[in-house]
């Protein structure tokens, strides 16, 4: 007699809700992940506002404003994509690579639900950090974000977070072992930043850079944020075409991930 | 679950299974069965394919051919009310390491439709007293105990454990096999992988033995290979002024080898010749204090079994036929036995 060979979704979304709470006391409880996921966000903005940000401003749609407030939704952006991106993609691989998802895999468990899971922890500890840098940027450079536009602002980190996720598992499916995990999402995020106005206000780079930052979602969620974070925006601060375009990473990268999503460690 | 419900119920069962990587075939046509309640012993050097045929069993690999059943499903096809009645425990995997013991428990309950009590569960591999140790601080052997516990916790009616005591000390694999033992008592049927041969002796109730991705051979620990009938070796030195041909007749017609003074002697009934053997020296005046009376052990026929000349059909021709080895010793001494 042949049993049910796939879940249904009220199951998937059961241990999905089952796995999730495991995942954030994990992660909490690893040093690494708090420093790089938590620590090293704050510290970003705590020392780019401080250098760049005394008595600058810097041109944005509709006006200017403190290069301290600038840093504020760029951080943010560096804090999303390191707890969905980078935290995501180095303990999944050493998951994978650890037999920790192998041993899983001979459970009834879904990999529906144990993606779902991992994913929801990272969008808890996404929304963590932007409130932590939100609360930083109000009390230490006067910037908040008006409640017209907070919707928008609350949208743009989920989208974020959510494709972030998605582009972090298709890569972990291409990385070979967990030694690797670290240095690749570094070489890939690092100079994406540098190019998207994360570290440096793209007005201020030239052309040719700033075009190739436009290919990728880095930029657009940057633009996104700051669309909603500027105080001359108008209206409710939705940055549409950007969000679809980081949207649009995200499900080229499900569609990877999807394909190539790995239980068993790379050389097995 | 767990109640076994007869002894003649097939559990696990394969006829002809291969399993082929690019040219490599790793296992090449294997027939197995596996009854409820029973401890199966898969043994084989490492690179037999042991590995290879379980994870084919668990459902983690897709054989290339052959037919295969496990718990009346085709593990390559089952689903989640299949995984549900397994228990998996792997040759190598770390725990969630920051978790704890009793997190990881809970985390595994979860997955299942009625788990066993984790407490229940850590007793049973003697785990309560590190319930809030994070699981990755653990002592390899501790480490190894909440393996077990995982694969136990989904109450499972079927366990395959992948060398569960390889790098244990002794003590520690006593343990372990205290445990695995007390796992035939709750009715699971146990497919133990292990190059343990005293592993193998101790927990199994049968044996498999795997070669070069083919069974050679299989039996009650006791039996298999022939070993209940394979010939016991006598070994006895005798006192440096006592030549060889004063030994009564029969014994130095069962006389094999008396390299360095100390002889070996075979026999299929050792009584026989240790009679004679008695007598004569009792009357000359002999002790004979270091002699020794041995039947081949489990690991002696494992050992015949599984070498390379041992003669398995299509063997690396270059074993046997180059012109430069030496002929082929077949009463080689030091295998201490030969398997009919």
């Amino acid at each position: 007699m042949a049993t049910a060979t796939h879940s249904s979704p009220g199951e998937v979304a059961r241990l999905a809700l089952h796995q999730f709470p495991y995942d954030l006391r994990a992660f909490l409880r690893n040093p690494q992940s708090r420093f790089f996921t938590l620590a090293l966000p704050v510290l970003f903005l705590v020392i780019f506002a401080s250098v760049f940000g005394h008595n600058n401003t810097v041109k944005v749609s509709g006006g200017t404003i403190d290069t301290s407030v600038y840093y504020v939704p760029g951080i943010i952006a560096l804090g999303i994509i390191g707890a969905s991106f980078v935290n995501l993609v180095i303990s999944v691989t050493a998951q994978r690579e650890s037999g920790v998802l192998k041993r899983r895999r001979a459970t009834p468990v879904p990999a529906a639900a144990v993606i779902a899971g991992r994913t929801l922890t990272a969008i808890v500890v996404t929304i963590a950090i932007t409130a932590v840098l939100l609360v930083i940027g109000w009390a230490a450079y006067g910037a908040h974000v008006p409640a017209r536009t907070a919707p928008a602002l609350a949208v743009s980190v989920i989208v974020g977070a959510i494709s972030f996720c998605c582009l972090g598992y298709a890569l972990t499916s291409v990385i070979r072992n967990e030694d690797a995990a670290q240095p690749v999402t570094q070489a890939v995020m690092l100079p994406l930043y540098f190019i998207s106005g994360v570290f440096i206000a793209s007005s201020v780079l030239p052309h040719w850079l700033s075009d190739v930052g436009n290919v990728f979602p880095v930029r657009h969620l940057v633009a996104a944020l700051l669309t909603a974070y500027n105080p001359h925006t108008r209206g409710a601060g939705f940055a549409g075409k950007d969000l679809l375009i980081v949207a649009a990473w995200g499900l080229a990268g499900l569609v990877i991930a999807l394909r190539r999503f790995s239980w068993l460690p790379h050389d097995s | 679950m767990g109640t076994p419900t007869g002894m003649d119920e097939t559990v696990v069962s394969a006829s002809g299974l291969r399993m082929r990587y690019g040219t490599f075939e790793a296992v090449r046509g294997i027939d197995l069965c596996v009854r409820r309640g029973e401890v199966l012993a898969f043994l084989g050097p490492n690179g037999a394919g042991k590995t290879t045929t379980v994870e084919v069993l668990e459902g983690y690999r897709h054989r290339t051919g052959g037919e295969v059943m496990v718990l009346g499903e085709d593990p390559a096809r089952a689903g989640p009310s299949w995984r549900a009645r397994i228990g998996v425990v792997l040759q190598e995997s770390r725990p969630e390491r920051d978790l704890t013991v009793a997190e990881c428990l809970r985390l595994y309950a979860g997955y299942y439709p009625s788990p066993r009590g984790v407490a229940q569960t850590l007793a049973l591999v003697g785990l309560d007293g590190q319930a809030d140790a994070i699981a990755g601080r653990l002592s390899g052997g501790q480490r190894r105990r909440l393996d077990v516990a995982l694969s136990l916790v989904g109450d499972p009616e079927l366990l395959f454990l992948d060398e569960p005591t390889t790098g244990f000390d002794p003590s520690a694999r006593r343990a372990a096999w205290d445990m695995i033992a007390g796992l035939r008592s709750l009715g699971v049927t146990v497919f133990l992988t292990t190059h343990f041969m005293d592993e193998a002796e101790h927990l199994a109730d049968r044996v498999m033995v795997i070669a070069d991705g083919r069974i050679v051979a299989e039996g009650a620990p006791g039996t298999i290979g022939g070993r209940q009938r394979a010939a016991a070796e006598i070994r006895f030195t005798l006192p440096s002024d006592t030549p060889v041909d004063r030994l009564p007749d029969p014994v130095r017609a069962a006389l094999v080898d008396g390299d360095g003074g100390r002889l070996l002697l075979r026999a299929e009934q050792p009584l026989t010749l240790l009679g004679p053997l008695a007598r004569w020296a009792e009357a000359a005046g002999h002790t004979l204090p270091d002699l020794e009376v041995r039947r081949p052990s489990l690991e002696d026929v494992y050992l015949a079994l599984t070498s390379p000349d041992s003669g398995s059909p299509d063997s690396d021709p270059s074993d046997s036929g180059s012109s430069d080895s030496e002929p082929s010793d077949s009463g080689s001494p030091d295998s201490g036995s030969e398997v009919p």
